[in-house]
């Protein structure tokens, strides 16, 4: 091993990581994707009028947001065969991480489902609509604007924790970085590049999203 | 700005307790204070009125060093405040210097920005202790004399969130006497007040007047209060002084037409 | 599940004791790399401010995993090198201290400017006024979201098992490892690791709030 930084040796390796980088940027939109289905399910459950289920879900959420995520990984990964269900790599790593910020996103949603004032409700219930419809045509869309902050966080949030998918070997950046390291035994250019990488996403992202905030306060008079 | 016009001190025979010689305060294209010219004499009480806008919140805020100014010179005691004297010259104070000269001031604010997270007496001992360098026990017992004397030393012991606007005034009042300024600042001390309370504060202000020979600029609202009790009433109007006299003459027989315009106002409100 | 716990408890509780440690040692990091760098985001010094925000903005800006993974594997080329142990907790703090900065920064900017004022006109300095009437009220104020925040600093020191520190994650990992029975070594840490979190944290962290509100004289 050695300290002095090897520019022929970044060339040969940067197209790798790139794809490799692809790879991150894929499953942190799937993630993501599912996070925000599977959030908006939870939200809508978290205000069911049953008692019982009601409760179960919110510890069930509370579990899954104060519990470390590479363990859920291992676990939804291993215990998948162990009762009879073999999950690929990928597919055990979306369901995780799926999950996961789904628990985060729900209490976004909430929030903001929560913020639409009262009026709303009663207005809707006037005019004699039905729930579905006061909640996907007149409430949601008012609570999006309330959630947009916190969504966007998250998402970033996501693409920073794609990392820990490399744990049951999801090819993503992280992963790729290892291989080379354990191939090379260079660990200098491979790990540094990573974190450049990520920079390089994440700093615009995370720009982006406090400007998309901005304009939206601004858009909304708050 | 061309500082060699001003005097590095005032001579002994011309030397008011505040003097403010043609200062100027904007901010950016915005006039606040225009040339203002303004003696304040060793145990005065000078009440400053005017419409909202006028600059005479600023005049404060200036005195106390919380805002720069942009033009000209206040003089404390014949010193310079917001200047000081290097290489025979005035330059621009530092910290160092503001924090000497300020240590002649105290003030009141209109929202008594008592901290919270101290009892009443706690907050009279913090500048005596941690400033002067008082010890607890002295700075304890000229705490308690003034909490006596604003009529708040049975509630010593509470957080001002327990205490009432009224109540709170009274001790920020008896927490800035504490640092035995020279001079006593009164931002709007009554105007967050309930209507009810505003008399147990006009009340202390009353008795420091009486008894006690500051020297004091007060912001105020309260065309009566101010009347009684000041050697003068200095009216502010856009930035500058439209009219000055003592309380009978500038109520009984206003010279000025803005000043008779904002009496009627003020009037009509009552 | 008994059988399970029997054999593989106390293995299972000296993993918890190590996550227990890391944990105290992140959180040391993590509140005073936390107070630094907010207080020199707000500095007037300006390297002071660049420091800080470049320090915020790294560690913001990338994962955990790969802090961890570069102080551990990449600093011992530059001829730092920490042991593993040192390595997991100083990572994981650095990396929440950065979060934490912000928090510290929003506490003291969302203290009421007249606070400041009054200290001012007290002729306090301006160290003395940051000391006794800004930080008092600004710990107030920080102390639920650094709630939130030392759960996701539990969370995670889970990481450090990736580079052999024999915490609560690594000896799941293990047990896994050698037995297959995934749902109960992995099931298991998690709810250990819950139990840490909704038993231990946040039970603390509320009745540092209320102690901290009767202060303020507010309870």
């Amino acid at each position: 091993m050695r300290f002095d930084w090897n520019w022929d040796f970044t060339l040969e390796i940067l197209p790798r990581l790139l794809r490799a980088a692809l790879n991150t940027l894929i499953a942190a939109g799937v993630g993501y994707a599912l996070a925000m289905v599977l959030g908006l399910i939870f939200a809508l459950a978290l205000r069911s009028p049953w008692r019982l289920p009601r409760t179960l879900l919110r510890e069930g959420l509370e579990f899954i947001r104060s519990t470390p995520l590479v363990v859920q990984i291992f676990f939804i990964f291993y215990v998948g065969p162990q009762i009879g269900i073999t999950l690929s790599p990928w597919v055990a790593g979306m369901i995780a991480i799926g999950l996961h910020y789904s628990a985060y996103l729900a209490e976004v949603y909430r929030a903001g489902i929560e913020a639409v004032p009262r009026g709303q409700w009663e207005a809707c219930r006037a005019l004699n609509m039905s729930t579905r419809d006061s909640y996907f045509r007149i409430v949601l869309p008012q609570a999006l604007p309330h959630a947009i902050p916190g969504m966007g966080n998250y998402l970033v949030g996501i693409f920073k924790d794609t990392p820990m998918l490399s744990v049951i070997g999801v090819t993503e950046l992280m992963q790729a970085a290892n291989s080379i390291g354990s191939e090379t035994y260079r660990f200098l250019e491979p790990y540094t590049l990573v974190g450049v990488i990520f920079l390089a996403l994440s700093l615009p992202t995370a720009g982006l999203v406090r400007l998309g905030e901005r304009r939206l306060r601004s858009k909304l008079g708050l | 700005m061309d500082l060699s016009a001003y005097p590095l001190e005032l001579p002994e025979s011309d030397r008011p307790m505040v003097r403010f010689l043609n200062v100027t305060k904007s901010y950016g294209s915005l006039v606040v204070l225009d040339n203002l010219n303004l003696d304040i004499q060793r145990g005065e009480m000078v009440s400053v009125i005017g419409p909202s806008g006028s600059g005479k919140t600023t005049v404060l805020r200036m005195l106390m060093t919380l805002e720069t100014i942009n033009g000209g010179v206040i003089y404390v005691d014949g010193k310079p405040l917001t200047h000081m004297v290097r290489g025979g010259r005035l330059v621009p104070a530092d910290e160092a210097h503001l924090r000497r000269m300020r240590a002649s001031i105290g003030m009141c604010f209109q929202h008594f920005n008592l901290f919270p997270h101290m009892t009443a007496l706690q907050n009279c001992m913090e500048g005596p202790v941690q400033v002067l360098g008082l010890s607890k026990a002295e700075a304890r017992a000229r705490a308690e004399d003034l909490l006596a004397m604003v009529g708040m030393i049975d509630k010593k012991d509470q957080h001002p969130s327990r205490l009432s606007g009224g109540q709170q005034q009274r001790v920020a009042i008896a927490r800035a006497l504490a640092m035995r300024p020279r001079i006593m600042l009164f931002d709007e001390v009554t105007s967050a007040l309930d209507p009810e309370v505003i008399g147990e504060v006009t009340e202390v202000i009353r008795k420091l007047v009486a008894e006690h020979d500051l020297t004091m600029l007060m912001v105020t609202h309260q065309m009566g209060f101010a009347r009684d009790i000041s050697d003068r009433i200095c009216f502010f109007y856009k930035g500058k002084i439209e009219e000055q006299a003592p309380p009978e003459q500038f109520f009984a027989n206003p010279q000025r037409e803005r000043t008779q315009q904002f009496l009627r106002a003020v009037k009509d409100a009552d | 599940m008994w059988e399970f716990l029997q054999t593989y408890g106390p293995r299972l509780l000296d993993g918890a004791l190590v996550t227990c440690a890391q944990f105290v040692l992140a959180a040391l990091v993590a509140c005073s790399a936390a107070l630094v760098a907010g207080l020199g985001r707000l500095s007037p010094v300006w390297p002071l401010r660049t420091l800080a925000t470049l320090y915020i903005e790294l560690f913001r800006g990338t994962s955990l995993l790969v802090q961890l993974y570069w102080i551990f594997f990449v600093l011992p080329l530059f001829g730092l090198s920490l042991p593993k142990f040192e390595a997991g907790f100083l990572s994981v703090g650095l990396n929440v201290g950065a979060y934490g900065a912000e928090i510290v920064r929003g506490a003291i900017t969302a203290v009421p400017r007249g606070q400041w004022e009054a200290g001012y006109a007290l002729s306090m300095s301006p160290a003395r006024r940051m000391r006794r009437i800004i930080l008092p009220q600004a710990l107030v104020l920080m102390l639920p979201p650094w709630g939130n925040l030392l759960i996701e600093l539990l969370k995670g020191t889970a990481l450090v098992a990736l580079i052999a520190v024999p915490d609560l994650m690594f000896v799941a990992k293990q047990i896994n490892g050698t037995t297959f029975r995934s749902a109960e070594a992995f099931g298991a840490a998690l709810v250990i690791y819950y139990v840490l979190a909704r038993l231990l944290i946040t039970p603390a962290m509320r009745g540092l709030e209320r102690t901290m509100a009767r202060r303020l004289g507010r309870a």
